[in-house]
């Protein structure tokens, strides 16, 4: 990552303006979606073991087999998931990016966005600048990010982390808590894939940086 | 899994998208994109089925349940607590969980059953029910959390492990404590010496004040809060100390062995 983001400096100064997504962006965004993807399946299989709701998900869209299986995926995952979403949040922060990008959000924006959305006159000429849509949206999913991974810890060590399940109103609680947040994020994924889809540069930009 | 790889690059062509890029790319961006598109390609293999079904795979998750074990052990704190309820808030009833019906849970005979006791012990005396009933025994009510997330509270009564293990002179500089119950297929389970020795770590006699009932592990059941519910073996026959890793039934299978909570 350090050789990737040293070139990464080159071609900026090469090339200023044209850089959307930054290497650093591209390289956590896929990783993360991987992750992401691997810990959604294998927590299906997981839900299935003791549904709290009355469904289960089918078998062909889960990860690793049986419960034991699923447990091993889903615990490895979450060192992919939880480092990478630190390295996120870190350089987010430190390299203004957070500010810059998803700051300010204003509701009377977020409504004329949303509605200039939906009529499919909401422009995206500038992909270097969020609309109100979008920076609501992206904090929102980091939000629920945060959300989804403390209340999976505080599942996994209900003991050891006590105060973190009661913040959480209880263990029972918090594993409702853990499935509203993925249930967020595949939401989240439906929206998010369909406009990369709609608008294929932006795509680009997160795939080459262009 | 297919349909996955298209997931992660929707709707778009790979080799023209790479085709129009390095047109427009200077010498530098193409080699860099090259490299970028060769780790990228190496990640969506991850989410393959070749991969997921493969014993590399497993062989790398096997490996990092194993730094997870250590990861628990680090964290464990022999001190902390596990919460404890008021009797009103006790499940009812309380589930039975095995991995077979209640007509084949072991039906034990309590004047003929003995707790063997084995390894790095000063008195390897087999101990029979009546003369563990006349250990002095404490009363917990605590959550009861199990592998698949449900979870239930129930009261256990009995004698806190680390004063039997005290007793018996167990070396407690041992790493594990290896329980073999009267389960068919023969149940095993592995504790680890710094669990064994928590405070709540009980060898369990009553369940709801009345003398353990054959759903819950008659005559003896090992009661660990800081556990998941599979490390708390039920119908137990004999315990080992020991710094050997001997298995157990579900960890064997490929559930967590520290499983801690």
């Amino acid at each position: 990552m350090s050789s990737l983001a040293v070139s990464d400096d080159h071609a900026d100064t090469a090339t200023p303006a044209r850089v959307i997504q930054p290497a650093w962006v591209r390289v956590v965004h896929w990783v993360n979606a991987v992750a992401m993807i691997l810990m959604i399946m294998s927590g299906w299989q997981i839900y299935n073991a003791s549904p709290l709701f009355n469904f289960s998900f089918p078998r062909s869209i889960t990860l690793g087999g049986w419960l034991g299986g699923a447990l091993l995926w889903h615990f490895a995952a979450m060192w992919l998931l939880m480092v990478n979403g630190l390295v996120y949040l870190i350089l987010g922060l430190v390299t203004g990016r957070f500010r810059r990008k998803l700051l300010p959000i204003i509701p009377r924006g977020v409504i004329s966005d949303t509605k200039a959305a939906l009529t499919f006159k909401l422009s995206h000429a500038d992909l270097t600048r969020y609309n109100q849509v979008q920076k609501l949206l992206y904090a929102g999913i980091i939000l629920v990010g945060i959300v989804i991974v403390l209340s999976g810890l505080s599942i996994w060590k209900p003991v050891q982390l006590h105060w973190l399940v009661s913040l959480f109103g209880g263990y029972d609680f918090a594993r409702y808590v853990h499935f509203a947040c993925m249930a967020l994020i595949v939401a989240f994924l439906v929206i998010h894939v369909a406009l990369a889809v709609l608008v294929p540069k932006s795509l680009r930009a997160m795939i080459i940086g262009r | 899994m297919g349909r996955l790889r298209k997931l992660l690059i929707p709707g778009v062509d790979k080799k023209l998208l790479v085709r129009d890029a390095v047109k427009t790319m200077p010498d530098l961006t193409r080699r860099r994109f090259i490299t970028m598109g060769a780790s990228l390609g190496s990640l969506t293999l991850l989410t393959g089925c070749d991969v997921v079904d493969s014993s590399s795979a497993e062989e790398m998750l096997k490996k990092v349940s194993k730094f997870n074990d250590a990861v628990q052990a680090w964290m464990f704190n022999p001190n902390a607590l596990a919460p404890t309820f008021p009797e009103s808030m006790i499940t009812k009833p309380f589930p039975f969980n095995a991995y077979y019906d209640l007509d084949d849970a072991p039906d034990i005979d309590g004047k003929e059953w003995k707790l063997e006791v084995r390894g790095l012990v000063d008195n390897k005396k087999s101990w029979t029910l009546d003369e563990l009933y006349q250990l002095p025994q404490v009363k917990q009510v605590t959550r009861h959390i199990c592998v698949e997330g449900w979870s239930a509270i129930g009261s256990w009564t009995g004698t806190p492990l680390r004063d039997f293990l005290k007793l018996i002179g167990a070396d407690t500089r041992a790493k594990y404590v290896w329980f073999q119950c009267a389960d068919k297929d023969g149940y095993n389970s592995p504790l680890d010496m710094p669990s064994a020795l928590h405070p709540q770590t009980q060898m369990t006699f009553k369940f709801a004040d009345e003398i353990l009932p054959r759903a819950y592990g008659y005559p003896m059941k090992i009661r660990v809060p800081t556990k998941l519910g599979f490390k708390n073996p039920k119908y137990v026959i004999s315990m080992e100390v020991t710094n050997e890793y001997k298995g157990g039934y579900w960890e064997d299978q490929g559930y967590n062995s520290f499983s801690g909570s």
